[in-house]
């Protein structure tokens, strides 16, 4: 049995090696998040507008991104984008991959969401007069968005993970953080386990608060 | 993204020459023969660690809902471990910590261990999905159950499972294919699988024509999983219940 020893991890180690990268993770989320959501929702208004040019390429897109590996997808964009915009880097890189790929598994929550609203509002906002495009912004995405809020956050929480599948193109986020570390100091193990624990703390944490949030929109509507 | 040459798939990965026959020339290793090898690894780790994701999900699956709390609790908190923690990092505890750990795991072939790694992780997904399944039933199956005589694990054996387990084969497909999918995370501890093999072959060619035919296998690989399912599926269905015809 070898024998374990965290007291390297110092919290200047921390601060010089793994907060770089943690700060970098939570930069891909956020971003990956916001772009992924306006993204999938204009996908997922694609899909539901009866128009076959529009549904079309949309559901391809979908569909084909989805039963792709992640992992495969990254190496795709990073070989592809110096290609389309020049050289990015691996971090930009990874902030366009994600809010692509990100966007497809949003766009179908957003579909469900938007399905969930009954069609007695869109019939109300239609009565008043109103436009698709007043009728969609003011009636039915507010709903959509609140019902599917728990949702949408559990997949933050899934992409959130998936961002250490920057793995494949080496850019430095959380993971790489403390890898970069334990080679340093030469204890690759004690990096590993305090990475897996810090992982799970921040998943942990934001599921729980997922749960009281779902409680909480449930009694209300 | 230069010219698309498809005789590069008969020719060797180390001389560069184009051998006599495409697949399986004695002698040589083309890039066909590589890719076949690596779809094999894929498929591999992605069907055994389906059948360690299906025997350990289902397990704390029904754990999570028998009455004894402490048990109930304790399958619990194996979701909760193996659901926050990535995929990625999971890969790592197994492959570099836990050999070293304990020596006595230290003879263990690295595949065994990328297996146990995705199989654990996504028996925690199943778990969900078989507590979901066993949820739905009516509490009358279970106090029917337990009014024949039954003991607890008789009622699960010949009343709730058999239910819970085709109630739960759809989401149990759209698992079996993310289990394809997630088995490519294994190009990180040096199993050569299909999404090592396009790593390191676009390293020697022009990537496109590299990764154009990665990517179909892997489409192609989730999609007769699916296929496999679905006919389970129809196998298994209960006559007159659950969309049977």
């Amino acid at each position: 049995m070898m024998q374990l020893d965290f007291s390297f991890l110092t919290w200047d180690v921390l601060s010089a090696f793994v907060a770089k990268g943690l700060w970098f993770s939570i930069q891909l989320t956020f971003s990956a998040m916001l772009g992924g959501i306006v993204l999938g929702t204009v996908l997922a208004l694609m899909r539901l507008s009866g128009k076959w040019w529009l549904e079309k390429p949309a559901a391809i897109y979908v569909d084909t991104l989805r039963s792709i590996p992640l992992v495969m997808v990254i190496l795709w964009f990073f070989l592809l984008i110096p290609y389309v915009m020049g050289p990015l880097g691996a971090e930009k890189t990874a902030l366009i991959t994600f809010t692509l790929f990100e966007a497809t598994y949003y766009s179908e929550i957003m579909r469900a969401g938007i399905q969930s609203v009954s069609k007695g509002q869109v019939f109300a906002g239609q009565a008043l007069g109103m436009s698709y495009r007043q009728t969609m912004g003011l009636v039915v995405l507010p709903q959509a968005f609140r019902n599917m809020l728990p949702v949408l956050l559990t997949q933050t929480i899934v992409l959130f993970q998936d961002t250490s599948l920057v793995y494949a193109i080496g850019a430095y986020d959380l993971l790489k953080g403390f890898e970069v570390a334990g080679k340093n100091f030469n204890r690759p193990m004690e990096t590993y386990l305090v990475a897996a624990a810090v992982y799970f703390v921040i998943c942990f944490s934001l599921s729980m608060l997922v749960r009281r949030l779902q409680k909480k929109i449930a009694i209300i509507r | 993204m230069a010219s698309w040459d498809w005789q590069l798939y008969c020719t060797d990965m180390v001389t560069e020459e184009v051998a006599p026959k495409c697949f399986g020339a004695p002698g040589y290793e083309t890039y066909l023969d590589a890719m076949v090898h690596a779809w094999g690894w894929t498929m591999t780790v992605s069907v055994l660690g389906l059948l360690v994701a299906l025997v350990a999900g289902s397990l704390i699956g029904v754990l999570r809902t028998v009455p004894n709390k402490r048990v109930a609790m304790l399958g619990e908190a194996w979701t909760e471990f193996f659901r926050n923690i990535p995929l990625i990092v999971q890969l790592f505890l197994w492959y570099h910590v836990i050999p070293r750990l304990f020596p006595v795991l230290g003879g263990v072939p690295p595949a065994v261990l990328v297996v146990i790694a995705i199989g654990l992780f996504t028996s925690a997904r199943i778990a969900e999905q078989v507590k979901a399944g066993i949820l739905t039933l009516p509490k009358g199956q279970r106090y029917a159950g337990q009014a024949l005589g039954l003991t607890l694990p008789q009622t699960y054996r010949h009343v709730l499972l058999p239910m819970a387990f085709r109630i739960v084969i759809p989401p149990l497909t759209s698992e079996s294919m993310n289990i394809v999918k997630n088995s490519a995370v294994a190009f990180a501890v040096s199993i050569p699988d299909l999404a090592q093999f396009a790593q390191q072959a676009s390293e020697q060619s022009s990537f496109v024509q590299i990764f154009l035919p990665v990517t179909l296998l892997y489409f192609v690989s989730a999609y007769a999983i699916t296929r496999v399912a679905k006919l389970i599926e129809i196998w298994v269905r209960v006559p007159g219940i659950l969309g049977a015809k």
